[in-house]
């Protein structure tokens, strides 16, 4: 799950690391009193900054700087409702619903610092760059050696002596290492405490006065911990989501919705990957990920076919089904009754194997509908294209 | 011979009392796996479908000699499961679970370094050795004993291989699906060096999927010391970046650990990788020689 960067850097301030002063704003009056506060307590600008899921929001024009509160406010009316487009969001953008009315500091030098996940030491890794700014991944691509990677022992936490290695290997002041080693450790425990799979600070500043702040904060959280977050699972802004991914997260099924014409449902993560492969293969284009998962009921299916055919750009369906724990007969009784339901005029083309199958036939050949059987998956990849054209 | 398993292991199931554990410890009974009883906390000393259940897994290994469990705890106890299996030094820990939190199994994963258990998943179907020894959720009766080995990130796609290896008359020594998760015990390396030494196997099949660099890994070890032919298959060639394909695991970040610079690591190593899934088959026959 992603959040915005005001809620990630509420998060890092209740662990002690140092976020600049500022307030989350949705209309222009709330902006300009978030200015005003922040002039009159000092502050020699204030940054506007829009808030989306997605990253380069400078260059696409949604970071402003303003000298006074009524250019805080002019520019916060602009921004809000503005379609916001960066290299991240695709070319349709986001809409900027919120912003954050955040002081300016003294930028001396940026830097770079994130936690993740080394899937392949299964141990947490800090990664931390002088390279501030920049994408973590060009760096990562060109100039390697310029990244110190320290793996974090989960049994012990991050250590003193490693939060100094990385504050020296930034180059930071002596009289900055204590601090930084503070600031290191509250952000190790924030990525612990709230399960985050991600945690990315770009840039962390040092100003010319010698503090130290985190100037962006991007965090995100791991599915499968929410759980145990009900404060996180609050910050999720589904206005952010796609409508149908949304929908169908309600019913625990995994959709994405894709650019194709070629709806597809299939049972289990592999073998939908794989199908989406095979209709690319065949001539054709995918229009989501659908993976039913090994469990799903009736009443998941129908839902399942509902969110399908609720994307318009869909010319003709293929249902992929391997039966394992998922039974043939429970699936074909799900389409049936979707297919029903929803008066589907679209080209519907069944791929069905394992468990129950004959079952499964006889249930799709005795409802009357009109549906394309296929053998294999070639076949059905095949005649799927076939009927989307 | 086959890998892992066979008709001696005994099986623990820990969550045999509810309704998952329940339906599959009977499937894998009726294939002739031997489970010998389940672990559910607060109901030892009571039976359940006939098994006995014990209050902790040192107690089932006590009292029945197990050397395998398979574990279906819901998520926020699963990793907890795991390292009571291991810490009552069982030697085969098969978790089917999906959704186990990472930062769980980081822990988990660290706590089996210096213990002697082999862990097989999270988020997997499992492992069978057809006509000996099923411990897992895949369907038995599509397996048929047989040369080819499989060791899969992917459930079903693991079925399809076998499906149509099956209706070839050609039959599998193991099939392991070691999970789609981040973080998991058995990885590829692991299962062809088993392979690898099994007088059963002739060919693998390795079927990957995008994210991470396990199958680049993998391919280094297949190019060094694989002594069998290899062939593989990779999931998500249309996947869009940064997003996770159903599987925690299954996410192409940072540009990294897409399904073309797997297949070209794997091509380089000399493994035949099948372009649609649909070919897996009849790849792997090529592999063995036979005319397809």
């Amino acid at each position: 799950m992603k959040i915005h960067e005001y809620q990630g850097k509420a998060i890092l301030k209740k662990y002690g690391v140092a976020v600049p002063r500022g307030e989350m704003a949705e209309t222009r009056e709330q902006a300009q009193a978030a200015a005003k506060n922040l002039f009159d307590a000092g502050a020699s600008g204030v940054v506007v900054k829009a808030q989306i899921h997605a990253g380069g929001r400078g260059k696409g024009g949604g970071v402003k700087i303003a000298k006074s509160v009524e250019e805080a406010a002019d520019l916060a009316g602009k921004m809000l409702g503005m379609r916001l487009v960066t290299h991240q969001t695709g070319p349709e953008g986001k809409i900027v619903q919120r912003l954050l009315i955040e002081e300016t500091l003294p930028i001396e030098k940026e830097l770079y610092l994130g936690i993740l996940l080394d899937r392949a030491e299964a141990k947490p890794v800090f990664m931390a760059s002088a390279a501030g700014g920049m994408e973590i991944e060009q760096v990562a691509a060109e100039n390697p050696d310029a990244i110190l990677k320290q793996h974090i022992d989960p049994g012990m936490g991050l250590e003193p002596f490693q939060a100094r290695k990385i504050a020296f290997a930034l180059g930071l002041k002596p009289q900055q290492i204590n601090p930084a080693v503070q600031f290191l450790t509250g952000l190790y425990r924030a990525f612990l405490e709230t399960d985050a799979s991600l945690l990315e600070i770009n840039p962390f500043i040092t100003c010319t006065d010698g503090r130290l702040f985190a100037l962006d904060a991007k965090l995100n959280f791991d599915d499968n911990a929410l759980f145990r977050h009900p404060d996180i699972r609050a910050l999720r802004d589904i206005t952010e989501e796609d409508p149908l991914e949304v929908e169908a997260s309600k019913y625990n099924l995994n959709y994405i919705k894709l650019d194709g014409n070629v709806g597809c449902m299939v049972n289990g993560a592999g073998l939908a990957m794989a199908t989406m492969d095979i209709i690319k293969y065949a001539g054709g284009m995918p229009a989501n990920f659908l993976d039913v998962g090994g469990g799903a009921n009736a009443e998941q299916v129908t839902h399942a076919f509902e969110i399908l055919l609720s994307d318009k750009n869909v010319k003709a369906v293929l249902i992929n089904i391997f039966g394992g724990i998922l039974r043939v007969d429970t699936l074909a009784t799900g389409v049936v009754e979707a297919a029903q339901k929803t008066h589907i005029q679209l080209p519907i083309v069944l791929r069905l194997e394992g468990t129950n199958v004959e079952a499964g036939r006889e249930i799709l050949k005795q409802s009357g509908l009109n549906f394309i059987v296929a053998e294999t998956m070639k076949d059905a990849a095949e005649k799927v294209v076939a009927a989307a054209k | 011979m086959a890998i892992l398993v066979d008709k001696s292991t005994r099986v623990v199931v820990q969550g045999l009392t509810g309704r998952e554990g329940t339906f599959h410890a009977k499937t894998c009974a009726e294939y002739g796996t031997k489970i010998v009883g389940g672990v559910t906390p607060g109901k030892g000393g009571t039976k359940h479908e006939g098994w006995p259940i014990f209050n902790s897994v040192q107690e089932a290994v006590d009292k029945t000699g197990a050397d395998a469990s398979v574990i279906f705890v819901p998520p926020p106890y699963a990793a907890d499961a795991i390292m009571e299996a291991a810490d009552a030094e069982i030697e085969l820990i098969v978790c089917i679970t999906e959704g186990i939190p990472t930062l769980d199994m980081v822990r988990a994963w660290e706590f089996l370094q210096d213990r002697r258990s082999r862990l097989i998943g999270p988020n997997c179907p499992g492992i069978i050795s057809p006509g000996k020894c099923k411990i897992g959720i895949m369907p038995g009766h599509i397996h048929r004993e047989g040369p080819v080995g499989i060791v899969s990130r992917s459930g079903t796609l693991t079925y399809e291989a076998v499906y149509q290896l099956t209706t070839r008359e050609v039959g599998q020594s193991t099939a392991i699906g070691i999970g789609g998760d981040p973080i998991i015990g058995t990885n590829f390396v692991d299962a062809l060096e088993l392979f690898n030494k099994d007088p059963q196997t002739e060919v693998v099949v390795m079927i990957g999927e995008i994210g991470g660099n396990a199958e680049e890994i993998a391919a280094d070890y297949v190019k060094a010391h694989m002594k069998k032919p290899v062939v593989g298959f990779i999931a998500g060639q249309t996947a869009p970046p940064g997003r996770r394909m159903g599987h925690a695991g299954a996410i192409i970040s940072g540009g990294k650990g897409t399904a073309a610079e797997k297949i070209k690591a794997m091509e380089a190593a000399g493994i035949r990788v099948a372009k649609t899934p649909a070919t897996i088959g009849e790849t792997a026959l090529a592999a063995m020689g036979v005319k397809v």
